[in-house]
């Protein structure tokens, strides 16, 4: 793989201050070796506190059936399928990050990649959650699962959405995690080979594989991880695809939609960056990372999410439009009723919606907001809660009203349950980032080192003069030389 | 498993260490190995390895998910079991790509990530000798490998006179052994050292 060598001079530089590579493994690798602050305690215990609720909230689930949660007959599908499609669509930017910028030699991508993966991949453990416990029975849940069986052989139906969902959650799952992993051995190696405790020399050569940094290792790690994103990339697109084909491929007015695909997979990128910011914006001040996730990291990942929300907005109101251009009665209802009037039992949420996701954002046109660290912080977590009302839009405005007036629901509410079990998930999603804050290297220690002469803020003007003769030069002549 | 002798010299430098790898290389000294903390483009081919084929294993891999995931999804719904929904096809191949596509993705995967383990020799527990710690901090670690007919002092001043900070001796084992990195490096002190 040949890495374009010269930076363009416009571009601000990554990494600001003056670093060496030993300095960049200082500063990386100093959290972890140093004891963690009060604060990190207080969002540990806290996030584990969350995590004791959620497991009391689903084992009552488990014991009591789903009757605990405020479920009924039209809305089968509330709060825990809007939490999934709201966490899986999290769990998107960070394969996004690494691997559709790595094909687009973003290298931006190197300050924030391994905190953004890392995310990723306990976004979809959490969403994971939701339709395993949903499933009422859950010690059934091998069902789900195609292998020979003593039921006939019965196998699963594999026409079906939620079949898909399964192979693509789990596909999801197990390359994030495989290619995150990968990413970590070189920067597990750097922690074993300066550890001087002996737990630390044994949990992090057993965790860094032995790995030695040689050169033929290198090479192939760079083909891996190449090929890892050419395959990723396709398949975070492929993930929400199918999850938004669980309503696409459904006859319920509002669901039953071609545009849904891209529609979620622009909403999940959209959500999953500004969840990116609000770790990112906290995490680099309580590490003291600010020199390798620098504001220039916030500026464009702020460009994306105007992107993504304006093209989400497009979504919403093409999705109207269409409403109207069919003619079709219910579809028309389903949007003109039970969405965009407000004076309807939910027509709040669509203009939360609304508000949070498509006119808000607009803000990040302006330079100056893109570079305010509290107005992207505010803004990452509106962004977040608009999205979770978009989900709630479309699930239960939905559903609630359907073909029959006979099966209209009552207004719905979950119960504490429910909401516990949504809590729950925060705290382990955030039990799991504060241990990977304190354990793991936040940010890819080689690949930082790998742009430092590149997009480093003391290298910048002496770049070019090192490499008179290119390897591939040299390489040519050595085989004509015999 | 044996035990060798290496002339192990350090560089500060990339630059350096690039000119470095042109000259043992013309000297005709063998050159073991690189160790580098960071990917070095180009470096590879500087010391004349071949290209890795591990994107091949990829596809093959790949194409392996795309079939089991087919004929798994046929002998179920067509052959084992074969169920009507809706009158549709029993053979409904375009219900069928995500599932292929994602087994496809997932075959690839796992097996490359595996093929990477086996031909890198890396797994938990698995210990090998580091010519220097520093390789994974700041440093660039150049290994030659000694003969029964090289002249160890004068490879010496040959790895100083390329550019290397520091320069030394080590005996090492070449492979790999199970343990763990919180113990000690069994001694090679008394170890019969080959020179081949």
């Amino acid at each position: 793989m040949s890495s374009f060598r010269y930076e363009s001079q416009v571009r601000p530089p990554l990494v600001s201050g003056d670093k060496n590579y030993h300095q960049i493994t200082e500063d990386i690798i100093r959290p972890i070796e140093n004891r963690p602050s009060k604060l990190w305690w207080i969002g540990f215990l806290t996030a584990v506190l969350l995590l004791c609720f959620g497991v009391f909230s689903v084992t009552r689930e488990v014991i009591y059936g789903t009757g605990q949660w405020n479920l009924n007959k039209t809305i089968g599908w509330a709060w825990d399928i809007t939490n999934f499609v709201w966490w899986i669509g999290i769990g998107h930017a960070g394969t996004l990050i690494s691997a559709i910028l790595l094909l687009f030699r973003q290298q931006w991508r190197t300050g924030v990649n391994r905190a953004a993966e890392a995310m990723t991949i306990f976004a979809v453990l959490c969403a994971g959650q939701f339709p395993i416990w949903h499933m009422g029975r859950v010690w059934m849940f091998f069902f789900v699962l195609p292998y020979p069986n003593t039921r006939g052989s019965l196998w699963p139906n594999f026409n079906s959405p939620l079949l898909w969902d399964v192979f693509a959650v789990s596909t999801y799952f197990t390359v994030s995690l495989l290619f995150w992993y990968c990413g970590l051995l070189p920067d597990l190696a750097s922690i074993r080979d300066r550890a001087k405790l002996k737990w630390r020399k044994f949990f992090y050569g057993a965790a860094s594989f032995g790995w030695s940094g040689s050169t033929k290792h290198w090479q192939r790690h760079e083909a891996l991880s190449l090929v890892l994103a050419g395959l990723a990339t396709p398949l975070v697109l492929s993930v929400h695809t199918i999850v938004s084909f669980d309503f696409a491929t459904s006859v319920v007015p509002g669901w039953h939609t071609t545009i849904f695909p891209p529609y979620f997979v622009a909403g999940a990128v959209f959500s999953g960056f500004a969840m990116v910011q609000s770790l990112l914006i906290i995490t680099r001040k309580v590490l003291k990372l600010e020199d390798y996730i620098t504001i220039e990291h916030i500026d464009v990942m702020n460009k994306i999410i105007v992107l993504t929300g304006s093209i989400v907005g497009i979504a919403y109101l093409t999705e109207l439009f269409i409403a109207w251009y069919s003619m079709s009665p219910y579809e028309n209802f389903a949007f003109m009723q039970n969405r965009v009037n407000p004076l309807s039992p939910y027509g709040w949420a669509y203009y939360i919606m609304m508000g949070c996701n498509v006119l808000s954002p607009q803000i990040f046109w302006f330079r100056k907001l893109r570079r305010n660290l509290t107005v992207t912080f505010f803004m990452s977590v509106i962004v977040n809660i608009g999205m979770w009302f978009e989900r709630f839009v479309i699930i239960v405005t939905s559903i609630y009203r359907e073909y029959l007036p006979s099966g209209w629901s009552t207004y719905y509410a979950p119960t504490i349950w429910e909401v516990g079990f949504y809590l729950g998930t925060f705290g382990l999603f955030f039990t799991f980032y504060f241990l990977f804050s304190k354990f793991f290297p936040v940010i890819a220690l080689a690949e930082i080192k790998h742009i430092l002469k590149k997009a480093g803020e003391n290298y910048k003007e002496k770049m070019g003069a090192e490499e008179s003769e290119t390897p591939e030069t040299f390489a040519h002549e050595f085989e004509h030389a015999h | 498993m044996a035990i060798k002798r290496f002339v192990v010299g350090s560089f500060d430098d990339e630059a350096v260490l690039f000119a470095a790898v042109k000259k043992v290389r013309l000297s005709g000294y063998k050159l073991y190995d690189v160790y580098t903390p960071m990917p070095i483009h180009g470096l590879d081919q500087a010391m004349g390895l071949r290209d890795t084929s591990i994107h091949t294993a990829g596809f093959l891999y790949g194409i392996t998910g795309t079939t089991t995931a087919l004929s798994g999804m046929s002998y179920a719904l067509i052959y084992d079991w074969p169920l009507n929904f809706g009158g549709k096809p029993h053979f409904a191949l375009p219900a069928w790509i995500p599932i292929t596509f994602e087994l496809t993705v997932l075959f690839s995967a796992v097996g490359m990530v595996l093929t990477f383990c086996y031909l890198c020799q890396m797994a938990p527990f698995v210990r090998k000798h580091h010519f220097s710690l520093r390789a994974t901090d700041d440093q660039f670690i150049m290994v030659l490998e000694c003969t029964d007919k090289s002249n160890v002092a004068d490879m010496q001043t040959f790895m100083k006179s390329i550019g290397a900070s520091d320069v030394h001796i080590q005996d090492a084992e070449t492979g790999w052994w199970l343990g763990s990195y919180s113990k000690n490096i069994p001694s090679v002190d008394n170890a019969k050292t080959i020179l081949a």
